[in-house]
């Protein structure tokens, strides 16, 4: 059942083969099943998913059970708002918190009738790259649960992965859907920042944070970001752009498509087995009609530094709100000084800490020059290294991740070892790009991703090279054993 | 006076656009509590701000009519504090792009002109209101005001007394509500002033250590404030004692100033740029729809008043002083009223008044129609100005039509000669001793009997006619 494709799904239903109710059923089964093993989820919607899919048990067959997602479950990232469904970032602070609006996107999900089933595991307020950082629990690896999932988005990855859902909604601000997609094996964009609303994404680094979509194939990733890409008024930061047929370009021709493969996406500490994954899949590439060249993105080993500096200076801000004084979870405080310690303290996990402390200080007078000023300016030359490769080249691609996923505690005591994992995601995020994680092998068991690049809203050309890719393998296939 | 006193003015003044700046919330005045709120100015996770764009136009407005150069290239900034009457724990500002700079405004004391230099003007949002409970461990906070929008505007130290203080917000209020952009209620908070002074001895330059001056609740407490800060900054110095980097409020029973904490060093913001909002490109177009809007300013209706309704320019510039006042005045003078006698009623009884109730002039009843037919019924002599000022009571407590009031209340002045003549001579019969008086060269006499007349009268004798029948009456004698 869970192999199914949305296209697929949506014909049983509209074939009256299967009801929504049905359906939803059968993402709630599965999930009491294996989520035991996975903790993919933070808070399930059971009850108000079951009524939901009641009531569109009612228009199957009529006009309005048209839409392609119409009746579909869907597991919802911890950091996006959810009315009345508890929203906790999965952190302590917001323990208690149940949303008072959706998300544009949520609202845009309802609008073509998905049933939310849950909201999924994260890393506390998407600060992290194994989910080891959520104030709960860790989600594992449905491949190897003795291995994490990739994070921040480690919930959305890992419910593709095992089947709970057909698709999900995570966010990336650094690599947060596409290295989980990559550790996990399922299939993950991130899209051009200002394509997706952010308005009800609870905000980590306003300035990177983008939300896309985790799925099992291409084609479902293109259909859900057909419902949920476009302009918000209620987001300053959204581009008024059309959004356009993103499922025309599935065509699986990519003759003439010019590669770019950056020689730093295949430097020193990228692992052997993820190099020769690339290498093989750049190689399935050319025998379909692309070439690809090897190009330089000199500015990408300032990347990981930027990144922390830029990221943890807004997040410092952007957390700042959370002081126990109008929702949350408040500590028992003695003045207002000790209520926004203990709260504080008691709240965030030392993650989140150690970033809002990194960025206070990046933002502090007598340092801001220094740091946060010349971190805009390393970003703006990493931006340039992008828009020169994309003047020859249609689409830059390399490992998603420098290695598959790695053991559950293995960098939990590191954080800088930890960070490097995002070496390869992160410039993306600073150019503002969009880019796509597909599976496009195994190493020891365990899935690696391909990185698929592309021009600023050329989501188009990145669907297409990825579902070229798809085609002509069976990377995407092969499903962990739980 | 020792030294050289220098003095900055800190002045924001909320927009009274329809909406909060970065949300739909209404920001109405005076509703209970936590109801003009949502999501967005509460600071709930995942919100954004968006610009409200008649903010930016008000911002602009105003910072074109202080005469500042607007930026083409604006943006905003996250000002990074924790209290609990800022919802996100950053205030949203413009830290080194505002939206207007190097403006000025001329003020006038003791009858000499002095342009004020204004160093930037910029947009941001209101915080929300605090209440502390007296007596009680806790602390209330009202949102309502959260998300109004803002105008800082900031002074050069271009002011060196507490009276050219006192004139540049004067000055400042005025122009603001001229521009119909703010309402200046400082007891609404919708206009707050903080103060700064320092002393430097004559012909230095170097700014000496400045004390800030803050909960000020009126422009006249501004200027009692600086005057005692000057007085006290200036013995400490003489004592050999250095100035502390100090806030200070001023107390209005003690009338003095007293400390509120100490500043080490100068407060750290962490002044950053707003991620969630884009930068605002401002071009010719846009600056010039709003250009047009402007209304006329102070300085130009008061030339007006001197060069068209030959008011002195006294007149001209109490009246124009408060917008609210001199629009007044316009509609009192467009019913045919003489202006010199609308100024006169207005800077006059009006004003007095207002004055002695603490009241401004769109809070009594007294319409600007009703002011304009009093004065035309004096100057038609269909009531003697004494008289007009009984029915100016009546109208500035109850409003109404004046010619009614005469009507019904009978006070129509008596001008009829042959009527007038009758009493004149019941009266001189009266009073043969003061004839006499009169005839012997005292001229007091005859103001007696005017008197005698306009008694008799209750007032409504023609004056002017009454002094010239008695003298015709008497000479007949």
């Amino acid at each position: 059942m869970f192999d199914k494709s949305i296209s697929e799904l949506h014909s049983l239903l509209h074939k009256k083969e299967l009801s929504v109710s049905e359906l939803v059923q059968t993402s709630f089964d599965r999930i009491h099943t294996v989520d035991e093993k996975v903790k993919a989820f933070m808070t399930l919607n059971e009850e108000g998913a079951m009524q939901a899919a009641k009531a569109l048990d009612g228009k199957l067959g009529t006009e309005e059970a048209r839409g392609l997602l119409f009746g579909l479950p869907v597991g919802v990232k911890d950091n996006i708002v959810t009315k009345g469904l508890r929203t906790t970032a999965s952190s302590q602070l917001l323990s208690n918190f149940e949303p008072l609006h959706n998300a544009t996107v949520v609202e845009r999900l309802n609008a073509a009738e998905t049933i939310t089933v849950g909201k999924l595991n994260m890393d506390e307020f998407a600060m992290g790259s194994s989910n080891e950082n959520s104030g709960y629990f860790g989600t594992r690896n449905p491949w190897n649960t003795d291995y994490v999932p990739g994070g921040s988005s480690g919930g959305s990855a890992a419910s593709v992965a095992a089947g709970e859902v057909f698709f999900s909604l995570g966010s990336d601000t650094g690599g947060s859907i596409r290295q989980p997609a990559a550790f996990c094996g399922v299939v993950g964009l991130k899209p051009t920042y200002g394509l997706v609303s952010r308005f009800g994404l609870i905000a980590f680094a306003s300035s990177l944070d983008q939300i896309g979509a985790i799925t099992n194939t291409v084609e479902d990733n293109a259909y859900l970001l057909q419902s949920i890409a476009g302009h918000d008024k209620m987001d300053s930061t959204s581009a008024n752009v059309d959004v356009p047929d993103y499922l025309s370009s599935l065509t699986g021709d990519v003759k003439g498509l010019r590669i770019a493969v950056p020689k730093e996406y295949l430097a020193e500490g990228v692992d052997e087995d993820v190099k020769n994954s690339v290498l093989q899949s750049l190689k399935k590439l050319e025998e379909l009609g692309a070439t690809w060249d090897e190009v330089s993105l000199p500015h990408s080993k300032y990347a990981v530094a930027t990144y922390y500096l830029l990221s943890s200076s807004e997040a410092s801000a952007n957390l700042a709100r959370f002081d126990g004084v109008r929702y949350g979870v408040r500590a028992e405080a003695e003045n207002l000084l000790d209520l926004y310690k203990k709260t504080r303290s008691e709240g965030f996990g030392d993650e989140v800490k150690r970033r809002i402390m990194l960025g206070t200080f990046a933002l502090s007078s007598g340092y801001y020059d220094a740091y946060y000023k010349k971190a805009q300016k390393v970003r703006t030359l990493i931006k340039n290294d992008f828009e020169k490769v994309f003047e020859d080249y249609d689409v830059i691609i390399g490992p998603t991740t420098p290695t598959p996923a790695f053991k559950v505690g293995e960098k939990i005591d590191n954080p800088l070892t930890m960070y490097a994992n995002d070496i390869l995601t992160i410039p993306v995020n600073l150019a503002g790009v969009p880019a796509i994680s597909v599976p496009c092998g195994l190493s020891n068991g365990l899935p690696v991703g391909l990185q698929i690049i592309g021009k600023h809203f050329d989501e188009k050309t990145v669907y297409r090279v990825a579902h070229a890719f798809e085609q002509a393998t069976d990377h995407h296939k092969a499903k962990p054993e739980l | 006076m020792n030294f050289e006193t220098i003095i900055g003015l800190e002045v924001h003044s909320e927009l009274k656009t329809n909406t909060k700046i970065f949300c739909n919330c209404s920001t109405n005045f005076g509703a209970p509590p936590n109801t003009n709120v949502c999501p967005i100015c509460l600071g709930h996770p995942g919100v954004l701000p968006v610009m409200n764009e008649q903010a930016v136009d008000f911002a602009m407005r105003a910072a074109m009519a202080l005469n500042c150069e607007i930026a083409e290239d604006t943006k905003f900034d996250r000002k990074n504090y924790f209290y609990p009457d800022n919802p996100k724990a950053y205030q949203i500002s413009q830290y080194d792009k505002p939206i207007g700079e190097n403006g000025w405004i001329d003020i006038e004391v003791n009858g000499k002109t002095k342009r004020i230099g204004i160093t930037r003007l910029h947009l941001e949002e209101d915080a929300g209101k605090l209440t502390h409970v007296e007596g009680e461990n806790h602390s209330l906070v009202d949102f309502n005001r959260q998300g109004t929008p803002l105008v800082e505007i900031v002074s050069e130290p271009d002011i060196r007394t507490p009276e050219e203080a006192y004139a540049y917000l004067e000055k400042l209020k005025a122009i603001l509500q001229y521009t119909e952009v703010s309402d200046c209620k400082m007891e609404e908070g919708s206009l707050r002033c903080d103060a700064n002074l320092s002393l430097r001895p004559y012909g230095q330059e170097e700014f000496g250590t400045k004390t800030e001056l803050k909960n000020l609740n009126s422009f006249a407490n501004v200027q009692k404030g600086l005057q005692y800060e000057e007085v006290r900054q200036e013995k400490e110095l003489l004592a050999g004692n250095v100035i502390g980097q100090e806030t200070r409020r001023y107390d209005e029973a003690g009338k003095k100033t007293i400390l509120m904490r100490v500043k080490e060093g100068s407060d750290d913001y962490r002044y950053f740029p707003e991620p969630d909002l884009v930068r605002l490109a401002i071009n010719k177009e846009w600056m010039d729809r709003v250009r047009a809007d402007i209304p006329e300013l102070p300085d130009a209706r008061r030339e007006r008043y001197v060069k068209e309704y030959d008011l002195p320019e006294y007149d001209a510039m109490v009246l124009t002083q408060s917008k609210k006042m001199s629009d007044f005045f316009e509609v009192a003078i467009g019913q045919g009223a003489d202006p010199k006698q609308t100024s006169n009623w207005l800077m006059g009884e009006v004003s007095a008044y207002l004055n002695a109730n603490y009241k401004e002039i769109d809070e009594v009843a007294l319409t600007p129609e009703g002011l304009g037919k009093l004065i035309s019924l004096i100057e038609k002599g269909t009531i003697s100005s004494k008289i007009a000022k009984k029915v100016f009571k009546d109208l500035i407590e109850k409003g109404g039509d004046p010619e009614q009031i005469v009507k019904d209340k009978g006070l129509v002045q008596i001008s009829d000669e042959g009527e007038l003549r009758s009493i004149v001579s019941g009266i001189l019969d009266e009073n043969e001793q003061s004839i006499e008086d009169y005839k012997n060269g005292k001229d007091r006499a005859l103001g007696f009997l005017v008197g005698q007349v306009m008694k008799a009268t209750k007032g409504k004798a023609n004056p002017p006619m009454v002094n010239k029948l008695i003298v015709e009456e008497m000479d007949k004698r």
